[in-house]
């Protein structure tokens, strides 16, 4: 599952506000449990419903600084468990920023995105630097680094690494699991 | 042909140079660093790394340059917890690992007092307070869990070269005013993405004049500011304490911000700061005690990486000496390590703050996340831990207040959030210390 899903009908938007954190993403008393226990609560403390009823394809669009707080990345990794295809806000906290892209979740930079409304569909156009909407026509985004871009569409590091792995097995069988940089060098 | 110097650099720049192997970096690049030390919790670390490793079959690098600390879901309380910890210790054994520590504090004030980090580092940390080794002048920030496993498997991690962010601070504290004060004021002044993911670096008299462990403190909160790291450059204080630690650290001059580097400052008083208060339920909501004093409080908790450090310890117990928690209020201590409640102990500090009437909690993360000991029901809690986020301690209905060791022990004794100063003042004139 990716950030690339494929949206003919568009992604339906659902709205948050500003500072949304983790622990109302992931929240503490069920960070014990797999995803698949943490992603029922997921913004149950300010959207009771959005956990049941979000279908595979819908967008979250919400305000500046998403996604501040904690490390646990379980709160990117609930997004895409429910089938998220993509976060839209104006910034998010930096550590879930990469903890985002290496689960699969593709984060869109968008100033404008308060001009988007609670349950229209848009399109994400070119590689996901801007978003097209019927009521407000096109938004630019920040553009995504490729080498994130290609993360999202792997599904995230873990199968970057898979595949980089058994590449480099294939290449040389007798040389034990190899330790290669977990990023293509954009210098 | 001419030699060309470097450009002046930040010590932010200085230390992922070094990482990446380069002479210079700038603000905006994308390079990849090699990874000196990777510390990860029993929370974040065996329980999602080891799944991913054995699909992998991939080796960790480097066991030598991996510290596991647990002390998330330590001391187990139920069944989930037991199994959480269990994986990490029969992780740690079937790998091998040389640097464990099992219940024996919080990762953030362990894992530097065990000497593992050093000034000149890079280093990463399974835990958001994972820029709390910024104190030491070593680049190190918190990562989750699958970013990880790469850095497991590879020793490696890219980052985008941050822009520096200098907090200069000058003056003298007032008695009964800390570290966590002049971090709650920034946290108020700049909100919690203030720091924007770039370096913030904590600099001035001020910061030169404080215990490495209250250094820690201004840099622990560092991800309240939504930066990468907070650093301080190291100097005889860093020194001393790391030798104390058994740890030699050679020249440390070389890591420092160059005069003429490019950043942005932002300059502060500390003689004009008053004891600071965060309402619920954000750091960010944060302003002078006198905004909120006299509000009546159920629960006082002493307790965290943020707010239980030795230090911390002494700054409670030289308000609480002498007095108790007002009827019915709880007073919490969960000390930050083993080793820092063993020197409070010698110290006379602990017996201090049990005269007080603390209830001891365990030397782990407790009820600041919620995950061990969590605080139930809809009480108004006053905490020197880091963050306020609702329901971040276990319970929705919580208020929590955040504020430093010394407001949190006068907000006890008075059952009100209280100016801790009426009180240090009194001890100050007396001529006792801490």
């Amino acid at each position: 599952m990716s950030g690339a899903v494929h949206a003919p009908q568009g992604h339906r938007v659902w709205r948050f506000g500003a500072d949304i954190d983790t622990d109302v993403l992931a929240p503490g008393a069920y960070m014990k449990l797999g995803i698949e226990g943490i992603a029922p609560h997921c913004l149950e403390s300010v959207r009771p419903e959005f956990a049941g009823s979000v279908q595979r394809g819908d967008v979250i669009v919400a305000g500046p600084n998403f996604g501040i707080g904690s490390s646990r990345e379980q709160a990117a990794a609930a997004l895409v468990h429910l089938g998220v295809a993509a976060v839209i806000a104006p910034s998010y906290n930096g550590l879930y920023f990469r903890n985002a892209f290496n689960v699969g979740l593709l984060l869109l930079t968008c100033p404008q995105a308060d001009l988007l409304q609670e349950n229209e569909r848009i399109m994400l156009e070119q590689q996901a630097s801007s978003i097209v909407s019927a009521l407000s026509g096109r938004l630019a985004c920040e553009p995504v680094p490729d080498f994130l871009m290609a993360m999202v569409q792997a599904g995230g590091l873990f199968n970057q690494l898979k595949q980089r792995l058994a590449m480099q097995s294939a290449a040389d069988p007798a040389d034990p699991p190899a330790t290669q940089p977990t990023t293509p060098s954009a210098r | 042909m001419t030699f060309t110097p470097p450009p002046p650099s930040t010590l932010a720049q200085k230390l992922i140079a070094r990482a990446a192997g380069r002479d210079h970096v700038s603000p905006g690049e994308i390079v990849n660093c090699r990874v000196d030390l990777a510390m990860f919790h029993d929370s974040s670390g065996p329980r999602r790394l080891k799944p991913m490793l054995d699909e992998l079959k991939a080796p960790i690098w480097d066991t030598s340059r991996v510290v596991l600390v647990m002390d998330h879901y330590v001391p187990e309380r139920d069944d989930e917890s037991r199994r959480i910890v269990k994986i990490a210790r029969d992780w740690a054994r079937e790998q091998a690992l040389p640097h464990v520590y099992d219940g024996q504090g919080i990762c953030h004030v362990v894992v530097p007092q065990g000497g593992h980090i050093r000034p000149g580092m890079f280093c990463v940390g399974g835990d958001s307070h994972s820029p709390t080794g910024g104190a030491f002048g070593a680049y190190m920030f918190g990562i989750g869990s699958t970013e990880m496993l790469g850095v497991v498997v590879t020793g490696e991690i890219w980052l985008r070269v941050p822009q520096t962010i200098q907090m200069v601070w000058q003056g003298q504290l007032a008695a009964g005013v800390c570290a966590k004060d002049m971090m709650l004021h920034m946290t108020g002044r700049f909100g919690m993405n203030g720091g924007q993911y770039q370096a913030i670096e904590f600099a001035g008299d001020t910061v030169q004049g404080l215990s490495m462990q209250e250094r820690m403190t201004l840099s622990n909160m560092s991800a309240e500011l939504g930066s990468q790291v907070g650093l301080i450059a190291p100097d005889a204080t860093t020194r001393d304490w790391l030798r104390a630690t058994g740890t030699e650290v050679g020249d440390t001059e070389q890591w420092c911000t160059d005069a003429g580097a490019t950043l942005t400052r932002y300059d502060f008083d500390a003689s004009a700061l008053a004891p600071q208060v965060a309402a619920p339920h954000s750091p960010a909501n944060a302003g002078d005690v006198k905004r909120w004093a006299g509000l009546p409080v159920d629960v006082a908790y002493i307790g965290a990486c943020t707010g239980a450090k030795l230090d911390d310890l002494r700054a409670a117990a030289s308000v609480l000496r002498g007095h108790r928690a007002a009827p019915g209020v709880k007073l919490i201590v969960a000390p930050a390590s083993q080793h820092d409640q063993r020197l409070a102990e010698q110290e006379g500090v602990m017996k201090v703050l049990r005269d007080a009437g603390a209830e001891i909690g365990a030397t782990a993360c407790g009820a600041c996340a919620g995950y061990g000991d969590a605080l139930g029901g809809a009480s108004t809690v006053i905490s020197t831990t880091a963050r306020n986020f609702k329901g971040r301690m276990g319970s929705a209905e919580a208020q929590v207040y955040l504020a430093s060791p010394y407001t949190v022990a006068a907000s006890a004794i008075s059952g009100r959030i209280s100016d801790p100063r009426v009180l240090t003042r009194a001890l100050t004139t007396a001529g006792a210390s801490a």
